[in-house]
């Protein structure tokens, strides 16, 4: 029963979380980017651009704001450096510039050329307000989602590797007991039925698949470290998926090439059809394990940040507390179910995808006795 | 029409999810012994039928 309670404490912090944050970023009307017009947005639009926000990248990986009457907007960030190439013109050589975002103060101040689009969170030119006149090489906030679960990553499997060590022969214990199981399971399940006697070579391609997906799926909830949709982010599923493409594509045997370039027994003719269409198959089986991540996680950021933006919608056209109040009851169920479900997809798509790519492998290093 | 491509790559989803779960479900009732090898199987198709729902999804917020 405790148990129970914990899930659903750790449940309501989340989404509690989530209606915090939109909550500082909503309250006041937020202008267009095109500051020119001064067009005042829809609640509607305000919640949209808010949610493409989020999902977006940024330069500063924004917490919350703390508004007060009378006094000015605190904002609670983690601050990242910004690593910034820019372009060599006719009149001007190419210059890098290396600072903290703290310098912008919040998108107050320029710095070096440069400043923070307040809304995106993303550095932009200060002159022409576009970011097609620099390179962006910064530590944004996907990266330092990333960094942050490698770090944690590198501790756990260490403090494994050394127990496993220290503790040859013995129950496994602590940490490395709640690992064994996960770490069996993914050889059991996956490495040893599509792999075969082989599987050892590729454990760790799929063990670091996993455990990284999961891990950047996982830092993706938690409340208050702003809730990074780093592994919803198509660069970072393009990357893994390129990996598998190549150890699939490497370690494909002579038998994987002749079905891709000449499926035994088929006529001929068939070939002129079938191949293309095998070749096309190469690309699309990673492509698809690309897409299948990057709209998964995307997709779940979406629907948590559309059930919140609910309460803002309702109680903009109710009147206003009456309808927040009705649209906060009507959508904080929602929530946590969408969170628990959330949670559930993390594990799902990290094994989704290591299966996967077992199943590509194996298929391409498979045997055949004809 | 971007919602009505993001409606549509759903409900065709949803339908081919939904068989997959009923006959896994029914395999399942009828051998239960083999429940571990019918939820890897289910899984797999599952994450096969999504990912066409999630395409049409991405080609619907593409195509403006």
């Amino acid at each position: 029963m405790t148990r129970h309670l914990h899930i659903l404490f750790l449940l309501i912090t989340l989404s509690f979380s989530y209606a915090l944050k939109a909550n500082s970023e909503l309250q006041n009307p937020v202008h267009s980017d095109s500051a020119a017009t001064h067009e005042e947005l829809s609640v509607t639009d305000r919640v949209v651009e808010h949610i493409m926000n989020h999902v977006a990248d940024a330069n500063v990986n924004h917490l919350g704001t703390i508004k007060e009457e009378g006094k000015e907007d605190h904002h609670i960030t983690i601050e990242l450096p910004c690593i910034l190439y820019r372009k060599a013109t006719e009149n001007q050589a190419g210059k890098w510039s290396f600072f903290m975002s703290s310098k912008f103060h919040h998108g107050h101040e320029a710095y070096e050329g440069y400043k923070l689009d307040e809304h995106t969170g993303r550095v932009v030119d200060a002159n022409t307000g576009t970011r097609d006149t620099f390179y962006d090489l910064s530590i944004t906030k996907n990266v330092f989602n990333m960094l942050l679960g490698f770090i944690i990553l590198s501790i756990i499997f260490f403090t494994i590797k050394s127990a496993y060590v220290k503790r040859q022969g013995q129950a496994p214990k602590g940490i490395q007991a709640f690992f064994e199981p996960i770490i069996v399971f993914l050889i059991d399940d996956i490495a040893k039925p599509n792999l075969g006697d082989k599987y050892e070579k590729y454990l760790p391609y799929l063990l670091c698949v996993f455990f990284f997906i999961l891990i950047n799926n996982l830092l993706g909830l938690v409340p208050f470290l702003g809730s990074i949709n780093s592994s919803g982010n198509i660069s970072f599923t393009m990357v893994l998926a390129t990996c598998s493409l190549l150890l699939i594509n490497i370690s494909g045997n002579k038998h994987y090439w002749q079905h891709i370039f000449a499926m035994p027994g088929v006529p001929k003719w068939a070939l002129a059809i079938l191949t293309p269409v095998e070749i096309m198959g190469v690309i699309l089986k990673p492509a698809v394990l690309m897409l299948r991540l990057f709209g998964n996680i995307t997709g779940g950021h979406i629907t948590v940040l559309a059930v919140v933006g609910l309460i803002f919608i309702m109680g903009e056209y109710a009147t206003k507390m009456s309808g927040a109040t009705a649209g906060t009851l009507i959508s904080f169920p929602i929530l946590l179910f969408v969170n628990a479900i959330e949670l559930f997809v993390a594990f799902l798509q990290a094994y989704i995808f290591t299966l996967l790519t077992g199943i590509f492998i194996g298929a391409a290093i498979e045997e055949h006795h004809h | 029409m971007n919602a009505i491509g993001i409606g549509l790559a759903a409900i065709t989803a949803g339908i081919g999810i939904g068989l997959i779960g009923s006959y896994a479900v029914q395999a399942i009732a009828r051998q239960p012994e083999a429940t571990n090898d019918i939820r890897g199987a289910m899984i797999l198709t599952a994450a096969l039928v999504e990912g066409v729902a999630i395409i049409g999804m991405i080609l619907s917020f593409l195509a403006k």
